[in-house]
């Protein structure tokens, strides 16, 4: 299944946002590549920039308030910041798609979902209404949903949490997408929930040799799905390694941070969760400096001066830090 | 009060739940709807008067309504005439039937008027924000301070004779009918507008709005399929309020002469002149002032009704 033809490279990208008090620095200058049918997660905590790097790579920052100050979004070589607007409604749900955070409020309420289900199939495949209620009753199917037929009257109000995750799912994949982007899907749902919308989004893509990328907040999640994962922070890649990597050998200080606020079975009972001191930084102040450093606690005068790059520090794995944190001292 | 009370054991009755399918937006809204009892007297009183404006058409001609009879002016209620007779001999009965239909009319292409106006200047604004929603806004709030009565006189006369008589489905009517139905539209729209723009500018902060966009949806669609049918609850309360409104502005401009010609009868122009007579011929504007009245109040508890059964999160207040 796998290849290595390059499906999304980013280059550089920035978002910001103009509002009254300032520049929001959203996304500062990300990079990264993804090939056909490979799982990226991207993971850091809320407002880091996740969410807004993959919506600004669908092009969904309204804009203004947001602007996209540079970079480019390279979908099998076309910039897909350049493009016109109808050119990219045409690549949302059909090239790339999305599934969100909450599935309580991702479905419009007046529409049923057999209607919200065949619209991408009318739009973007141009099928009649029959084949497009035979696809939307195949699709119902495949993502588990019983009696499909029937459900297909039914409105987003007669679905349960995990029913309504499964049929944004329906959705995202009427068209057959090369790269679906999952924005949190499993954060709204209870656990048993999270691990059987996990196994789905991982058979579709293996049936379909689809590319996916996984943000979520949940490093446990991401051990089981992912090849690839970026670290964010603060707009900014810190780290970028493969999965095996980033759990038995991480690099930055942040990375380290997050796996031990993990809870773990092999550890003692009643041990409370180790938590990262401090918030992430205010993205109204332009950076400067490293933005982890003032939370680091391997921080040194450099750190706080200048930001690192990020480079390699093998073929598969690239770094932004001054430190050598198996040493505590500079690299 | 209706309770609802179980008619068969819960146990029972659990099954039969389970199978059928849960309510729908529009019985639930019937649900509402029906339990209002000031809604539905104005609902039946609404139908009866529809029943007595069209269908007392068969009883009368139109020529009965517009036949003038001088010998027979200013009669009192009789056998003949049981709403009595007008100033020069027309029956009462006859015209307010014929004018009912034109007042109904009127009320309802008015609020479709306005309606048209209103749900598109309030749906661009609030869609698309920024400059075009300040530049609709103010013109919103510049048609909104200037007096309502003062400008729809000023227009009605402006057009006055200016539209010729219209043929229809074998009736002639007056021109001024459209001037009226045009005039009161493009002055009534402004509050429907602003609580058009309130509901776009809530709803599109949706996430179902970004999700229909991550699926390739075109702006159009958005706002037709996605949006509009979300803000639908609060237009229907305003249109049918709106309805009431045009029908008692058209009874205003024509109490005060510019509004619907003669020999073409409405509620309204029935009771131009009719003051002369308060004391001497009451049935003159009884009748129709008293069918102008209970429409306006149906068409009030019936909104009202509409606003309880479709939003219920305004019942508070």
């Amino acid at each position: 299944m796998k290849n290595d033809n390059l499906l999304l490279d980013v280059q550089d990208l920035r978002t910001v946002f103009h509002i009254a008090e300032g520049t929001v620095h959203a996304v500062n200058g990300v990079s990264f590549k993804l090939n056909e049918c490979e799982t990226l997660a991207v993971v850091g905590e809320s407002g880091c920039g996740k969410s807004v790097t993959m919506m600004s790579v669908m092009r969904l920052i309204p804009v203004p308030p947001g602007d996209y100050a540079s970079g480019k979004v390279l979908y099998r070589e076309r910039d897909l910041l350049q493009v016109s607007e109808n050119e990219m409604e045409n690549v949302r749900g059909k090239e790339i798609a999305m599934v969100f955070q909450d599935p309580m409020t991702a479905l419009n309420p007046v529409l049923s979902i057999g209607r919200q289900l065949t619209e991408p199939l009318r739009v973007h495949l141009g099928l009649d209404k029959e084949n497009a209620q035979q696809r939307a009753i195949e699709l119902l199917e495949q993502v588990g949903i019983p009696d499909p037929a029937r459900r297909l009257s039914d409105y987003p109000h007669q679905f349960s949490g995990g029913m309504r995750q499964r049929a944004m799912i329906a959705m995202a994949l009427a068209c057959a997408p090369s790269l679906l982007i999952a924005d949190e899907p499993t954060t709204a749902l209870d656990v048993t929930i999270q691990a059987q919308i996990t196994e789905l989004v991982e058979r579709l893509r293996d049936q379909l040799c689809m590319a996916v990328i996984w943000i979520t907040h949940d490093l446990g999640v991401v051990a089981g799905l992912a090849e690839r994962v970026i670290v964010m922070y603060s707009g900014f890649i810190v780290e970028e390694a493969n999965v095996e990597a980033i759990y038995e050998n991480p690099q930055h200080p942040y990375t380290l941070a997050l796996l031990e606020a993990l809870p773990r079975v092999d550890r003692r009972r009643h041990q409370r969760l180790k938590s990262i001191p401090g918030a992430p930084p205010n993205l109204l102040i332009a950076p400067h400096g490293c933005p982890f450093a003032p939370r680091c606690e391997y921080a040194y005068d450099r750190c706080r001066e200048e930001n690192p790059p990020l480079l390699p520090i093998s073929p598969t794995h690239k770094l932004a830090c001054w430190v050598d944190v198996s040493t505590g001292k500079p690299r | 009060m209706e309770t609802t009370a179980p008619n068969a054991p819960a146990s029972i009755a659990s099954l039969d739940e389970l199978e059928a399918p849960p309510l729908s937006l529009g019985q639930l809204t019937w649900r509402r709807f029906r339990r209002h009892r000031m809604a539905i007297f104005g609902a039946v009183t609404l139908i009866l008067m529809v029943l007595y404006a069209f269908g007392g058409a068969l009883f009368f001609s139109e020529a009965d309504a517009n036949r003038i009879d001088t010998g027979a002016r200013l009669q009192a209620p009789t056998q003949e005439h049981p709403m009595g007779t007008d100033t020069v001999g027309r029956d009462i009965l006859a015209r307010t039937i014929y004018g009912g239909q034109i007042s109904i009319l009127i009320g309802l292409t008015a609020m479709l008027v306005e309606l048209l106006i209103g749900v598109t200047i309030g749906a661009m604004a609030g869609f698309f924000g920024g400059k075009l929603d300040s530049v609709l806004m103010r013109f919103t709030e510049a048609v909104l301070v200037i007096p309502q009565i003062f400008l729809l006189l000023v227009i009605a006369k402006y057009f006055a004779q200016t539209i010729p008589n219209i043929k229809l489905m074998g009736r002639t009517f007056s021109g001024s009918v459209v001037v009226i139905v045009f005039v009161i539209g493009i002055t009534s729209w402004p509050y429907l507008a602003r609580i058009v723009r309130s509901q776009f500018l809530s709803l599109k902060e949706n996430d179902f709005i970004l999700a229909a966009r991550a699926t390739g949806t075109s702006t159009r669609e958005i706002i037709l399929r996605h949006i509009l049918p979300n803000s639908i609850a609060p237009i229907i309360v305003a249109g049918t309020l709106g309805v009431a409104s045009a029908i008692t502005l058209e009874a205003y401009i024509s109490f005060l002469g510019m509004g619907v010609r003669p020999p073409t009868a409405t509620w309204g122009n029935m009771l131009e002149g009719a003051y002369n007579y308060v004391e001497s011929a009451w049935w003159l504007w009884f009748f129709p002032g008293l069918l102008i009245a209970l429409i306006v109040l149906a068409i009030n508890f019936l909104g009202d009704g509409l606003r309880d059964a479709l939003d219920p999160h305004s019942r508070a207040a």
